[in-house]
């Protein structure tokens, strides 16, 4: 093959590469299509269904065998309070791990067997989890079938997701400002708390929300250590009359979790209770893209402040 | 061996003295047994080509090199008055770093407001009230030549600034805190010719407060701030003396080729 020589080849041999961007475009729209498409028409379809059951009773009444009279209260408080325990206790525990593993940690071997194996723990599937939760937090720590398990369970589930997340935001820090600090006489502590914990928030809240919205559609590892499928009744309020007010006894408490709801629902043979579970993935979802919602406008606030 | 530098006219007192050092990337030797002594109040220039180890030998005054593994020195730089070994292994290297300061190649401010880039220092030792703070700021960004500038826009983020203020204000942050020497790496080889030349200037009248070793490229550069130049070649120093000797005659051949584009 000769190459192009002249003006009139050369136009040949652009129009002739620039087929292949057209052929690409047109893979990576149908490629899109298919991912957006699907959760459209799966969204579509249980809005349609779902939606006429959203009435106020739906989220304050308890489950009930009747279907129209079935709510879905126990499972949202219940998803709502075992979120909270996973975020306590993933994002506190990832951020130090992946902090300490990028900024502390000697690099040599043994960094390198953690780091590969905590991208497999990404990996492990979540019943593995359930069962380890099983035995290790209800039996052996005697937590019991509790919020409290639930809760330690997906954010052991959730963890490498905020370590990589962690790692990944702070390595995205130039070299420049970690030693235009320590030219100032900072220790390493001083560097990451008023320099790469703040730089890297941004980041780290992305994969908090990533590994949150994996942990809130969780159903399997919380089957396992032994949510209620049936529950009419709240966990104790956190908030008391008498001192010292605050009361952690909700921790203990049993407790059922969205999807669980929504598994129960569709496992009946009534048609009314498939609307409820419709209605009740309905809101799941919207659970979920508040969360995200929540968490594009704190990364919005904290990256106009932050920028390089 | 490096000849002893003819002495100006009032002889400055010593600040710091490098002596027999080798230092080294793993296996690799990157200077070897540099002698030379820091005059306090005077500028210091390092010159000679890309990969003679300028870089490398300034931020051995600092211990930047303890940042990362592998490295390591040998021999000593002494600080006056007090004569310690910086190099020591007993000496901690924050220690240093808090009486040594630097200016980095490419301006590295942080993603903080304008004020609290310079406040950095003083709040890494433990100032926290706002009264100094505000004093110590002012003080530092008068002494950079930026206050004037930025006065009114103190919390404004520190990248709003030009590429040649950013530099500036990496200077006020590292003069907040009086540090006994500054340590200047390449610090105009970012900015266009308007702001070098405000750095120049700056350099010049800094140089009435602390002692200046500057990494520089230009040798143009290096004439015009120094008032002692030593050439670097592949890790060892060729020739020390006063600026002006060693630009109108060097005492080796080797230098006056690359002082006068011959060779580099």
């Amino acid at each position: 093959m000769a190459y192009a020589k002249n003006l009139e080849e050369i136009r040949k041999l652009i129009a002739s590469h620039k087929r292949w961007d057209l052929f690409f475009a047109c893979i990576g729209v149908v490629a899109l299509m298919i991912g957006v498409l699907t959760f459209v028409a799966l969204f579509a379809d249980m809005a349609i269904k779902g939606v006429p059951r959203l009435e106020w009773d739906f989220f304050t009444s308890f489950p009930s065998r009747r279907a129209g009279q079935a709510g879905i209260l126990s499972a949202w408080v219940g998803s709502t309070l075992v979120m909270l325990t996973t975020a306590f206790f993933a994002v506190p525990l990832g951020v130090a791990a992946g902090l300490y593993l990028e900024e502390y940690a000697p690099k040599n071997w043994v960094t390198d067997i953690i780091e590969i194996n905590i991208t497999n723990l990404a990996g492990v599937p979540s019943i593995v989890y359930g069962l380890l939760a099983l035995g290790l937090f209800v039996y052996q720590f005697g937590f019991g079938q509790s919020i409290l398990s639930a809760g330690l369970t997906l954010a052991l589930l959730i963890l490498p997701v905020v370590i990589v997340a962690t790692r990944e935001a702070i390595r995205s820090i130039p070299q420049g400002i970690r030693e235009g600090a320590y030219a100032l006489g900072a220790t390493q502590w001083q560097v990451c708390k008023d320099h790469i914990v703040p730089y890297s928030s941004a980041g780290i809240l992305t994969g908090v929300i990533i590994g949150m919205a994996r942990a809130i559609g969780e159903t399997a590892p919380i089957i396992t250590i032994g949510a209620l499928t049936f529950i009419a009744f709240l966990p104790p309020s956190p908030i008391k009359a008498e001192p010292p007010f605050v009361s952690f006894e909700w921790l203990t408490s049993p407790f059922t979790v969205m999807p669980i709801q929504m598994f129960n629902w569709t496992s009946r043979p009534e048609a009314a209770f498939l609307v409820n579970a419709a209605a009740a993935g309905f809101v799941l979802v919207l659970m979920t893209l508040a969360m995200n919602a929540l968490a594009i406008y704190i990364r919005y606030r904290l990256r106009k402040r932050i920028k390089w | 061996m490096v000849a002893v530098p003819a002495q100006v006219a009032a002889p400055a007192a010593l600040k710091a003295e490098v002596k027999d050092l080798n230092f080294y990337y793993g296996d690799f030797q990157a200077l070897k047994r540099l002698n030379m002594p820091v005059y306090e109040k005077q500028v210091t220039a390092l010159i000679g080509p890309s990969g003679c180890g300028k870089s490398t030998f300034l931020r051995s005054f600092n211990r930047m090199h303890d940042l990362y593994p592998g490295n390591r020195y040998e021999g000593e730089i002494r600080l006056h008055p007090d004569n310690v070994n910086v190099l020591a292994p007993g000496v901690d290297p924050i220690e240093v770093r808090m009486r040594i300061s630097m200016v980095f190649q490419k301006p590295n401010p942080f993603p903080k407001s304008i004020y609290e880039n310079v406040a950095y220092g003083l709040r890494v030792r433990g100032e926290s009230r706002r009264v100094s703070l505000n004093e110590k700021v002012e003080e530092a960004l008068r002494n950079a030549a930026l206050w004037d500038e930025v006065k009114d826009r103190m919390d404004e983020p520190a990248f709003n600034l030009s590429g040649g203020q950013q530099q500036r204000l990496c200077i006020a942050r590292a003069l907040a805190t009086d540090p006994e020497m500054l340590l200047f790496d390449e610090p105009t080889s970012a900015l266009d010719p308007i702001a070098t030349a405000s750095i120049e200037e700056l350099i010049h009248d800094l140089k009435k407060k602390v002692t200046i070793v500057i990494v520089t490229h230009n040798m143009q550069q290096a004439a015009r701030v120094s008032d002692y130049t030593a050439y670097m070649y592949l890790g060892e120093l060729i020739e020390y003396g006063v600026t002006d000797e060693i630009f109108i005659k060097p005492k080796k051949k080797q230098t006056e080729d690359y002082i006068t584009g011959r060779f580099g």
